[in-house]
C-alpha cells in the first residue's frame, strides 16, 4: 500500500508522484485532496489529487517543493512508500452544465484543475484554460489540456508565452472572449487565487477557488483550516476546500497561511540530509 | 454507635498513601509522567487500609463494576498476578483507567471511608497492578473461541472501539478497526498529554488487541474512504466509536487570528505529531510566552500544563464560573496550580485583538458573577456590566468543548442523530436506528470519560455477539 509507482519532476521544482492507493482511486472526485506524510515522523500535508486510475488503483499528486515536507516527499523514489496517504478528503468540485467556464491554473493548480476541466467538459461545458506562470518553461501538461479543452491562453510574468504580466491580465483574457464566461475556477497558490478573485469581482462572474490553508487531520477535528467566508467561520477541509473567491476574507487567509513561517525555516536549517531540500524556490507571488 | 463498632472505626487508618510525583518545579519543564506510581510497599500499605466491606459501595461507583475489594485483597497478599487478572475481567485498559478515571467522583467517592476523607486510592492501586504486569514483560494471552466466520468493522480506535474489538475477537469473530488518523488510540493518543498518560501505554494496549488478532487499518476515514453502507456489504456488523472530535469556538470577534487555537489543534500538534520535540519532529509548533486557556475541564488543564512545558512564562486558565464549578478533576487542577498556572475565575473572553499581521496580542474579557442555578444545577454565570478589561497574550487555546463529528452520521442514511449531533443509540445494547449498526462512547453521550466509553463498548460487544449468533436484529 502507498508505494510510489511513478516519480518525475515535470518542470523545475514541480514533482509528480503516482501512488498505489486503490481505495482512494475508486472513490475520488475532482477537487478533492489527500493528506500525505512522507515518512513515519512526517508532517501531515494536504495535496490535491491531480489524476487517478481506478483500474490500476493509483492516484497522482503534483506538488511544488516549497518547504521541509514537500522536500521530503521530493526525496522519495519509485518503490518507496509514503507513510500516510488518506482520503479522498474535502468536497468535490461542483460540476454542472454552466455554459462557458474559464479555468485558471498556476503552480500545482495546473495539475489539480485537470480532473475538474475533464469533468466540466464531460458535463457539456465550453472550457477555456488559462495557464499562469512566471515563465513559459514552468507551464506543463499543455498537451493533455489541448486535447481536452476548447481554448488555451497563457499568462507569463516575463512574457515568454502569451500575455505578459500578472494574473491582472485575466480581465483582458475574459474581455477577449465572445461571450462572458459563466464561471471562473482558480487553482494554485494563495496569491493567485486571491488576485484572480479580485479581478473578477468587478465583472460579477462567480469565481470558485480551491483553498489551501494549513491542515492537520483534514476531517474537521482540529480547526486549523478555518477561514472566514461571507463573515462566517468555515473549516476548509470539511466545508470546502472550494469557496466563492469573492466571499473569502483573503487578508485573514494569507495571514493564517503564514503562521509557521519562522518555524518552518528553523526546521529547514536543522533537518537531516535525507530530508533536506535541494533548494528553496518560492512561488512567484509569495512575499 | 455501639462501643465495639466505635472501637473498630477508631482503628481505621484514614491516611491515604500519597503517590510519589515529580516536583512541580521540575515537572513543569518536562513531558515525563507527573505521577510516578506506588512502589510495592506503598501499594500493599494502601491496600491494607481497605475494610473489605461485605457490601462494597465502591463497586457501585465504578461504571464497569470492577470487583474492587477482591483485587485489593490480592495486593494485600502480594499476589499481583491474581490481582491483575481480577481487574482485567472487567476492564481491559487498567493502566489507562488507573491514571485518568475521575475516581474522586466514581469508585472512590462511594468508598465507605470517603465521608471520613480517607477513601481508598483505588485508581492508584489499579494503576499499580497494570504497571506491575507491564514490567513483567509478558502478558497472559487469553484463549479465543473458535472462529465464527463473522466479520465486524469497528470505526474509531478510541477506548470504545478498542473495547468492542477486544471483546469480539475473543468470541471468535473477525474484527477490523478503521481509524482516520495515522495512529490508533483516539483521544488517548492525540489528546491526553504524555505527562499524564504516556503514549507507550496506549501503544501497548493497541498492540495487545492486535496480537489477539484484531486488524487495525489506520489512515481510513469512514464516510470518505468508504461509507458505512459500503462496509455493511463486507461486514456483518458495524460499530461506530468515532468520539466527539469537533471543536467548538465561541463565535466572538478575532477567533481566526494567528495564535488562537482549538484545544484539539494545540494538543494534536503536541501529542500526535510530537510537536514538543520540534524541530526534531517535523510538525511545527510555536513557543508562546503568554498563553491563555479558555475553559475549566480536563482538556483546559491539559492545554495549560502543556503550554507551561513548552516554555511559556505566563499561563492562565480563563473560566467563566468559579473554582467550585471547575469540571476538571481536582487532581488535575491542583497539579496545574502547583505548576504555576494562574486561574482567572469568573471571567469570560469577549473579543480577541490582533496586530496588523493578524497575530493575537490581547484578549478583552468581562467579569462574571454567579446567579441562579441553571439546567445543569450549577449557578449560572452572569456578565457584570462595564467590567471589561484586557490582558496581553500571545496565544489562546479554546477548550470550551467538543461535539461529535458529523462526518459519519451525515454520510449514513438511516442513522438518526439528536439535536446535539450525537447518535441515537439504545443505552443497554448500543443499537442505533440503522440495522446492523451499533454505536457507543462519546459519539453517543457527547464528550464524557474513558471508562464510560469502554462501558458502552462492552455492552455493544455483547449485543453484537448476540446478533451474530442468532442473526436476529
Ligand atoms: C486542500 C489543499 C490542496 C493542496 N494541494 C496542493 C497540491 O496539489 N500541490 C502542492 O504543491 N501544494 C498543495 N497544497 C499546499 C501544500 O499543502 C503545501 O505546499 C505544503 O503543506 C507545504 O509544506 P512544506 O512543509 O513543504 O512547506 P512549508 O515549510 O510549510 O512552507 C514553506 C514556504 O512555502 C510557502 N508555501 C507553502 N505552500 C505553498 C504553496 N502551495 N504555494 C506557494 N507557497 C507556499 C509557505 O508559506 C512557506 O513560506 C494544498 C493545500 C491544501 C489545503
Ligand atoms: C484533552 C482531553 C483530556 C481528557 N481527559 C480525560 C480524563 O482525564 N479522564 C477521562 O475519563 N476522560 C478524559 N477525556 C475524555 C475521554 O478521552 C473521552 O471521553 C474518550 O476518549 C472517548 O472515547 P471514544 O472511544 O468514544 O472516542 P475517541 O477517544 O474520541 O476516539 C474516536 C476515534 O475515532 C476516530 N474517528 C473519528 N471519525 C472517524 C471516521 N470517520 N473514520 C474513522 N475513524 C474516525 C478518531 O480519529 C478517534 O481516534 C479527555 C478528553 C480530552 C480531549
Ligand atoms: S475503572 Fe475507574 S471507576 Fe472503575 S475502579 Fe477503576 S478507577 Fe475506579
Ligand atoms: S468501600 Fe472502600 S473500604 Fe470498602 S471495600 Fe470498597 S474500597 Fe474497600
Ligand atoms: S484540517 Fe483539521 S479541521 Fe480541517
Amino acid at each position: 500500500m502507498n508505494s510510489i509507482v511513478e516519480r518525475r519532476m515535470i518542470v523545475p521544482n514541480m514533482h509528480l508522484l503516482t501512488i498505489e492507493a486503490p481505495d482512494i482511486a475508486s472513490k475520488v472526485k475532482p477537487g478533492q485532496f489527500v493528506i500525505v506524510r512522507a515518512n513515519d515522523e512526517g508532517e501531515r500535508i494536504p495535496l490535491s489529487v491531480a489524476d487517478w486510475d481506478e483500474e490500476r488503483g493509483t492516484i497522482t499528486i503534483v506538488f511544488m517543493e516549497v518547504g521541509a515536507s514537500t522536500g521530503a516527499l521530493a526525496c522519495l523514489d519509485e518503490k518507496d512508500t509514503v507513510s500516510t496517504c488518506v482520503g479522498p478528503l474535502g468536497n468535490e468540485t461542483e460540476i454542472g452544465n454552466f455554459g462557458t467556464v474559464v479555468c485558471v491554473g498556476g503552480c500545482y493548480g495546473i495539475a489539480s484543475l485537470y480532473p475538474v476541466a475533464r469533468a466540466l467538459k464531460e458535463a457539456g461545458n465550453k472550457v477555456i484554460m488559462v495557464f499562469e506562470a512566471r515563465s513559459s518553461y514552468l507551464i506543463y501538461w499543455v498537451d493533455r489540456y489541448i486535447k481536452l479543452v476548447d481554448r488555451v491562453f497563457n499568462i507569463t510574468r516575463d512574457g515568454s508565452l502569451g500575455y505578459k504580466g500578472h494574473i491582472t491580465c485575466l480581465p483582458d483574457v475574459i474581455h477577449g472572449l465572445q461571450n462572458p464566461p459563466d464561471r471562473v475556477i482558480v487553482n494554485g497558490c494563495t496569491f493567485l487565487m486571491a488576485r484572480a478573485s479580485e479581478m473578477t469581482r468587478g465583472l460579477g462572474i462567480l469565481t470558485v477557488v480551491n483553498l489551501n490553508p494549513i491542515m492537520i487531520d483534514g476531517t474537521g477535528m482540529c480547526g486549523v483550516c478555518r477561514v472566514t467566508v461571507k463573515g462566517k467561520m468555515k473549516f476548509a477541509c470539511v466545508d470546502g476546500p472550494e469557496f466563492s473567491g469573492h466571499e473569502v476574507d483573503w487578508k485573514e487567509f494569507l495571514a493564517r497561511r503564514k503562521a509557521y513561517l519562522e518555524e518552518e525555516a528553523l526546521f529547514f536549517r536543522r533537518s537531516e540530509p535525507k530530508q533536506a531540500v535541494h533548494k528553496e524556490v518560492k512561488c512567484q507571488y509569495e512575499s | 454507635m455501639n462501643p465495639e463498632k466505635t472501637e473498630k472505626m477508631s482503628k481505621i487508618d484514614l491516611n491515604r498513601n500519597d503517590m510519589p510525583k515529580q516536583s512541580p518545579e521540575i515537572r513543569r519543564h518536562n513531558f515525563n509522567e507527573v505521577a510516578l506510581g506506588y512502589t510495592e510497599e506503598l501499594a500493599i500499605k494502601e491496600a491494607k487500609r481497605c475494610l473489605q466491606c461485605k457490601k462494597p459501595k465502591c463497586k457501585t461507583g465504578c461504571p464497569v463494576e470492577i470487583d474492587i475489594p477482591d483485587f485489593i485483597s490480592c495486593i494485600v497478599k502480594g499476589d499481583f498476578s491474581a490481582g491483575i487478572k481480577k481487574l482485567k475481567e472487567k476492564n481491559c485498559l487498567p493502566a489507562v483507567c488507573g491514571r485518568v478515571c475521575p475516581q474522586e467522583s466514581q469508585c472512590e467517592s462511594q468508598c465507605i471511608l470517603a465521608n471520613k476523607k480517607g477513601e481508598i486510592a483505588i485508581g492508584r492501586l489499579e494503576r499499580f497492578l497494570a504497571d506491575w504486569e507491564a514490567k513483567q514483560g509478558s502478558v497472559d494471552m487469553p484463549s479465543k473461541a473458535k472462529p465464527t466466520g463473522k466479520k465486524v468493522a469497528v470505526i474509531g480506535s478510541g477506548p470504545a472501539g478498542i473495547t468492542v474489538a477486544g471483546d469480539l475477537i475473543l468470541l471468535g469473530h473477525e474484527v477490523t478497526i478503521f481509524e482516520a488518523l495515522h495512529k490508533a488510540g483516539g483521544v488517548l493518543t492525540y489528546g491526553i498529554p504524555e505527562f499524564r498518560l504516556p503514549k507507550a501505554i496506549v501503544a501497548r494496549e493497541v498492540d495487545y488487541v492486535q496480537r489477539l488478532g484484531v486488524k487495525v487499518v489506520t489512515d481510513y476515514v469512514v464516510g470518505k474512504t468508504r461509507s458505512i453502507d459500503e462496509l455493511l456489504k463486507e461486514f456483518d456488523a458495524v460499530f461506530v466509536g468515532t468520539g466527539a472530535g469537533l471543536p467548538w469556538f465561541m463565535d466572538i470577534p478575532g477567533e481566526n487570528l494567528n495564535g488562537v487555537y482549538s484545544a484539539n489543534e494545540y494538543l494534536t500538534r503536541m501529542n500526535l505529531m510530537k510537536g514538543y520535540q520540534f524541530p526534531k519532529s517535523s510538525t511545527p509548533v510555536k513557543r508562546h510566552v503568554r498563553v491563555a486557556v479558555v475553559g475549566g475541564g480536563n482538556v483546559a488543564m491539559d492545554s495549560a500544563r502543556t503550554a507551561l512545558r513548552m516554555g511559556a512564562d505566563e499561563v492562565r486558565i480563563i473560566y467563566r464560573r468559579s473554582h467550585a464549578e471547575l469540571p476538571a478533576r481536582l487532581e488535575e487542577s491542583e497539579n496545574a496550580e502547583e505548576e504555576g498556572v494562574i486561574f482567572n475565575m469568573l471571567t469570560l473572553p469577549v473579543r480577541y485583538i490582533g496586530d496588523e499581521n493578524g497575530w493575537l496580542t490581547e484578549i478583552e474579557c468581562i467579569k462574571m458573577e454567579l446567579g441562579e442555578p441553571d439546567a445543569s444545577g450549577r449557578r449560572r454565570p452572569i456578565e457584570i456590566p462595564n467590567s471589561n478589561f484586557r490582558i496581553q497574550m500571545d496565544a489562546v487555546v479554546c477548550a470550551i468543548g467538543n461535539s461529535p463529528n458529523p462526518l459519519v452520521p451525515s454520510t449514513t442514511p438511516g442513522l438518526q442523530t439528536t439535536r446535539r449531533g450525537t447518535l441515537v443509540a439504545d443505552q443497554e445494547t448500543g443499537k442505533t436506528t440503522k440495522e446492523r449498526v451499533w454505536a457507543g462512547g462519546d459519539i453517543v453521550t457527547g464528550a464524557a470519560t474513558v471508562i464510560l466509553a469502554m462501558g458502552a463498548g462492552r455492552k455493544a460487544a455483547r449485543s453484537i455477539h448476540k446478533y451474530l449468533e442468532k442473526g436476529k436484529w
